[in-house]
């Protein structure tokens, strides 16, 4: 059977047939990285892990301004006060020609802290390109040995950034849901539980989506340096390292 | 298969690399023909070249000068796709370390050529598991590289070296990394794969144990075809292997 498809081939051996006959499938792919995880699940980790860090301090940056934005929308004078203790800068007494709500929106725009969630994300980025090419380096000679089975480079590109888009996701999610859950905490413990059951599901769900947005993003750019040197590796080149 | 035609013809090929300010000449114009079919070791001390014109053979490298043809084509003059085409179909590769995927089982190792191929996953399994059973590991077929043995690694690799009934295998120090006995049996494989598909085996190596199934054997010395030996000449020699380390 495998035979005649050879012989068949052989024979219709033209260039834009030839484009077609050497395939990865994408649930394939998918099959594969997904198995690179959980095999290497610790390197993985580790991979992950500054990403984690970084996502879960944007999320804990936002969400805790999403709590006080609630503290300030409930109008509530007394939690105004405790937010002002708190240090949050907003004066005792709500100015006359700001309504609740642009208060509050001014609240997460804390030019001091948006410059270190910036500049934490920077390093976490580097730190990934640094983790992935380790990873990449790592694989040399599996990646060889795929282009000698006959991959073409952009399977190899594709299943480094399926794998980094997969760990991204994952690792965000992580990170967003412990720095949101961190800053609910830190709220419920600094302005009671009432206070906490001001902020707006809505914010916090917004919180989420960008912290897993930005973490997925940072990952994926992370890698792609790393997959094309790997990529592009020649077989020879990939099977001669590590020896 | 036809023992007429020519699989694979090389031409005055020879190959330098520069390391650093260094220019090292690995080979300095080869030129071979191997009939479809047959048996043929490259022979040579280490430095000799012979994994160089092994890497030439398999389109893995590609010569300073000179050319290879692979069924009259010649291939540098193939594209991506058409050189990806020739790893995936036409040539299987054994390698000394092996170079089995380590977090794929013995099966998904087998099955991976044939993935690429564009052969269903049924297709594939079935197909996998019918040359792990060729190569005697049927049964193990679950087991990652790590929970086998070398030879039994090896042995894997030349069923991954079938997947996709390849008209050549290469094969580069097979029995390099392992024990006398199941350097032994690793030949003793390649001989009967070769007899019994009709596969052209090349193998680089300098194991004497293949010069006993060998059909043809090529000597490299100096980056040059120092002799070629037929069979029958060298069944004369057999004898005194030991003798022959010169």
């Amino acid at each position: 059977m495998a035979q005649s498809q050879g012989a068949v081939s052989a024979v219709a051996g033209r260039k834009a047939k030839i484009a077609r006959q050497v395939v990865l499938p994408f649930r394939k792919s998918l099959e594969i990285s997904l198995q690179n995880i959980r095999v290497r699940f610790f390197r993985s980790m580790i991979t992950v892990a500054s990403l984690v860090l970084a996502v879960a301090f944007l999320s804990f940056t936002l969400a805790g301004a999403d709590v006080a934005a609630g503290l300030v929308r409930s109008g509530d004078p007394s939690l105004r006060a405790a937010l002002a203790e708190a240090g949050y800068d907003v004066p005792p007494l709500a100015a006359p020609g700001l309504s609740p709500g642009d208060e509050a929106g001014r609240l997460g725009a804390s030019p001091k802290e948006r410059w270190i969630v910036i500049l934490s994300l920077l390093v976490c980025t580097v730190g990934i390109v640094n983790a992935q090419l380790m990873a990449v380096t790592e694989r040399f000679r599996e990646i060889g040995t795929m282009k000698c089975l006959g991959a073409l480079d952009r399977f190899i590109l594709r299943l480094f950034l399926l794998e980094a888009g997969m760990q991204g996701l994952a690792g965000s999610l992580i990170g967003a849901l412990g720095g949101i859950t961190v800053a609910l905490a830190a709220g419920l413990v600094r302005f009671g539980a009432a206070a906490v059951g001001q902020a707006s599901a809505a914010d916090l769900g917004r919180t989420l989506g960008l912290s897993i947005a930005v973490g997925a993003g940072l990952s994926l750019l992370g890698v792609v340096y790393p997959a094309v040197v790997a990529a592009r590796m020649r077989p020879v080149e990939a099977m001669r390292s590590q020896e | 298969m036809a023992e007429a035609h020519n699989i694979v013809r090389v031409a005055g090929v020879a190959k330098t690399f520069t390391m650093g300010t260094q220019v090292v000449t690995a080979l300095r114009g080869v030129d071979l023909t191997i009939r479809a079919g047959e048996y043929l070791s490259i022979m040579g001390p280490s430095g000799s070249g012979k994994s160089t014109l092994f890497n030439m053979i398999g389109g893995l490298d590609k010569p300073s000068s000179g050319k290879v043809f692979i069924d009259e084509v010649d291939i540098a003059q193939l594209d991506a796709y058409e050189l990806a085409w020739l790893r995936n179909r036409k040539i299987g590769y054994i390698f000394q370390t092996f170079n089995l995927i380590q977090v794929m089982t013995a099966l998904e190792n087998v099955t991976l050529p044939m993935t690429f191929a564009g052969a269903s996953q049924d297709e594939a399994v079935e197909k996998g598991l019918e040359l792990l059973g060729l190569v005697g590991l049927r049964e193990r077929h679950a087991h990652k590289p790590q929970e086998l043995s070398g030879g039994q690694q090896q042995r894997v690799a030349i069923a991954r070296s079938l997947a996709n009934t390849p008209a050549i295998i290469l094969a580069d120090e097979p029995t390099g990394n392992l024990d006398l006995t199941t350097g032994e049996e690793i030949i003793t494989l390649l001989k009967r794969l070769s007899a019994e598909r009709g596969v052209t085996v090349i193998s680089a190596t300098h194991d004497y144990k293949m010069l006993n199934v060998s059909d043809r054997v090529v000597w490299i010395r100096d980056g040059r075809i120092d002799k070629i030996e037929e069979r029958d000449q060298l069944n004369i020699s057999v004898g005194a292997i030991g003798t022959r380390e010169e």
